[in-house]
């Protein structure tokens, strides 16, 4: 690590301490530390940089260098409260400094319009918990921009005809084509859709002292070598660092928020590296653990004071959990694709934002991609057509052909917000650290699914219109394994039914902030982390406008 | 530039065609670093000698993963070292798994001797023979129910399973994690070993003419 980082100790009282460090703990660094506050970042992740970063898909899938680990962070699974959960590695998230922007796939659209007004437009729907965000796109559009601009995101802005109105346009020019890209931009204009160039969160072109990508190939899962990819890790820890005013204090288990007498918070308990406790003391504090360890660290904090779990009073901590629908084709063409090369996305189309439910059925809308993520054993053990034989010659020849001929085609939806649907404490499994394991309730609402049915056969015709040679369709299931942790601690005016009001200031506790994934009220179509990043830049404002005023207590 | 780097930048622009040199000098320092990467990661970490299996369980667990892929003018499981990189496994990431292999290849033997009286063990019954067997230990081979994607974990506790994974992985995974021996693997699977390119990259954005919005026509259609 550079010499001359600031370091302060537990007992210092710091203005900020911030749970986690990844999309939206990095930017809350980044952004206080940069208006002059005094910053502790809490990771309970190694930190890793790009020179740690490699290509391994044991260490990566199996080890888990760069995700929370299931042997000591167990988890159970269940589908409805009334079952009993059993132990089931049913979240991943990222487990380092710069969380899960380190590893994934970095596609960045911005919501649209909608996905802040649903309910209002909409109105309700049964089985479902829809709510309008207490803010509008127009609220956080300057926050995009600055994602865009701050961050590194390549892309061309007009190209959509779908986008949402923006102020400024991309800082730089979208990525290179890939041949799932041609494919599928030629196959769906024959359909009549609008394909466009994928907005990434990968840099075209250098910029702010980091490399342009230089298509490895290995960027779903992987921690990007040169720093192309804009990760929290690559484009925010450093700038917070060089401010001399944050520190980012890895291998740090946060397991209690401590809060006084008055209700307010002091500070937060920590484990280190060597499970010894500390309390790291701060005038505010910032949760931004992810949609499963923010709630999860609400109800670990329960006290006489706060018997349901910290900032809490409106039970809605932990409910309402959307990972996002998916729903994946996959074709073969003729000649080598080499979609290996590159990074996984270069076009999409949003021709199926906002679908019509009346007609359809079914509420909802989702973007449509092409790529390639499958790293090659993930390959061998999952590309090919399920008809394939798996050992023997006809497996190797397969993978042989292949292999440079796979493109895959990905639609991301919605997930309609189910109040059973969440993580809770497991009241029997516990982790290594003897903390009750994480417990996740979910079952999709029947709508998400019909969605997924609907947009699977969509990316069925793209194929088809694409000159596939062969082609099929992953069977739509209820899902039991999430990546997109969102909605668990709800954005709201109404204390009664949300746990956070639009400044991310929880509505029980006047010094306690929540902003990741949590904090989304809907789901927006299956891309979530560019709205975690702009929403962090706008509490950022909000919380040091807040204590400028000296309105933090 | 000293020679090694040289030839790490032969290596890289082999890959690069006319097109991708000026491209590939404007980002140099970015591939210098890749390039040392690959550089490192070609070197197998993989020792010549076992740690965990007995050279009988060694002969047995290469003759499977050689079923699994088969050698022909293309490397296979055993060009990749692939059973040196189970060894390796076994002693450190599925260092829980020895037992099944344990147990596994005792019961593989078994059937092989029921099948087949004159083989002792798996490795010995002839070619034919091994894909019998193998016909019917691939029946566990179903993907994991409810899996995802996404979910690539082994350890299911089955040894046709888990030797299935090993083998993939010791055949495909990078060599830094002890297989894919000289990239014998990416080269059966007709993957370029560089660890970065330049577009275009394949048979379909190499005439790409540019992004244009929609035109008129195109609308109607």
């Amino acid at each position: 690590m550079t010499q001359g980082k600031v370091t302060f100790k537990p007992s210092d009282e710091v203005d900020f301490v911030i749970v986690g460090s990844g999309a939206s703990g990095g930017v809350l660094a980044k952004e206080l530390s940069t208006n002059g506050f005094r910053v502790v970042v809490l990771e309970q992740g190694p930190y890793l940089t790009p020179a740690d970063f490699s290509h391994d898909e044991i260490k990566v899938w199996v080890e888990h260098q760069l995700t929370n680990n299931p042997a000591v962070q167990p988890q159970t699974f269940r589908k409805t409260p009334q079952d009993k959960a059993q132990r089931q590695y049913a979240v991943m998230y990222g487990r380092c400094v710069g969380g899960s922007s380190v590893h994934f796939t970095a596609n960045y659209w911005r919501f649209h319009e909608i996905d802040f007004v649903e309910h209002s437009k909409v109105g309700n729907i049964p089985g479902a918990a829809l709510a309008d965000w207490p803010i509008t796109y127009a609220d956080l559009e300057p926050y995009y921009t600055k994602v865009e601009w701050d961050i590194g995101v390549s892309g061309l802005a007009g190209a959509s005809p779908f986008d949402p109105p923006r102020s400024k346009p991309y800082p730089m020019p979208p990525l290179p084509v890939k041949g799932n890209g041609v494919i599928f931009e030629r196959a769906a204009r024959k359909l009549g859709y609008h394909p466009f160039p994928a907005p990434m969160a990968i840099l075209s072109q250098p910029r702010a002292g980091r490399s342009a990508c230089v298509n490895c190939g290995f960027c779903l899962g992987f921690g990007c070598e040169v720093g192309a990819k804009s990760s929290s890790l690559a484009a925010a820890i450093p700038v917070a660092e060089a401010t001399s005013r944050c520190e980012i204090r890895p291998n740090s288990y946060v397991h209690k928020v401590e809060v006084d007498k008055n209700g307010r918070a002091t500070g937060v308990l920590y484990f280190d590296a060597k499970k010894n406790t500390h309390l790291q003391k701060a005038k505010a504090v910032i949760l931004a653990a992810n949609g499963a360890e923010t709630p999860r660290l609400l109800l670990l904090s329960s006290s006489p004071q706060f018997p349901n779990g910290l900032a809490n009073s409106s039970g809605f901590v932990g409910k309402h959990l959307m990972p996002n629908s998916g729903a994946m084709a996959y074709g073969v063409f003729e000649e080598p694709v080499n979609d290996y090369k590159g990074f996984c996305v270069s076009r999409i189309m949003h021709d199926f934002y906002e679908l019509d439910h009346q007609k359809l059925g079914f509420y909802g809308g989702g973007g449509v991609d092409a790529r390639f993520d499958m790293t090659p054993a993930a390959f061998a053990m999952g590309g090919l057509p399920p008809d394939t034989p798996k050992w023997g010659k006809d497996f190797k020849k397969a993978l042989h052909h292949n292999f440079t001929r796979t493109v895959e085609i990905f639609c991301h939806g919605t997930s309609l917000a189910v109040a059973d649907n969440g993580f809770s404490l497991d009241p029997d499994v516990k982790d290594a650290w003897g903390l009750p394991a994480l417990r996740m309730t979910y079952k999709d609402h029947p709508n998400d699914l019909k969605m997924m049915e609907w947009m699977s056969a969509r990316a069925m015709e793209l194929l088809d219109a694409a000159g596939a040679t062969t082609k099929w369709a992953q069977p739509i299931q209820e899902q039991q394994f999430a990546v997109h942790l969102l909605g668990t601690c709800r954005m709201g005016k109404d204390p009664k039914t949300s746990v956070i009001n639009a400044d991310h200031r929880t509505h029980d506790v006047s010094n306690l902030f929540l902003c990741d994934g949590s904090s989304l009220v809907t789901s927006g179509r299956g891309q979530p982390t560019m709205t975690i990043m702009a929403l962090a830049f706008r509490a950022a404002d909000r919380i040091t406008d807040l204590a400028k005023r000296g309105e933090i207590s | 530039m000293n020679s090694s780097q040289a030839t790490r930048r032969q290596f890289l622009l082999r890959s690069a065609g006319a097109a991708g040199i000026a491209w590939a000098n404007a980002q140099w320092p970015s591939i210098l670093a890749a390039a040392q990467h690959a550089h490192e990661s070609a070197k197998s970490t993989a020792k010549p000698h076992f740690e965990v299996l007995t050279p009988e369980q060694a002969r047995n667990v290469e003759a499977i993963a050689a079923q699994i892929i088969p050698s022909d003018d293309l490397p296979g499981a055993r060009e990749a070292g692939v059973v040196f990189f189970i060894d390796r496994a076994l002693k450190t990431f599925a260092s829980d798994m020895v037992a099944v292999y344990e147990k596994g290849l005792v019961e593989v033997n078994q059937l092989t001797t029921q099948k087949f009286p004159t083989a002792k063990t798996f490795a010995d019954a002839t070619p034919e023979q091994q894909e019998s067997i193998m016909t019917d230990l691939a029946e566990h081979l179903n993907p994991p129910a409810g899996g995802s994607r996404r979910r690539r974990q082994a350890g299911s506790g089955d040894f046709v399973q888990t030797i299935w994974q090993h083998t993939i992985f010791g055949f495909l995974a990078d060599p830094e994690a002890g297989g894919n021996r000289d990239y014998a693997g990416w080269k059966a699977i007709d993957r370029d070993p560089a660890h970065s390119f330049s577009p275009p990259f394949g048979f379909y954005d190499k005439d790409y003419p540019g992004w244009q919005a929609a035109s008129l026509e195109t609308e109607k259609k």
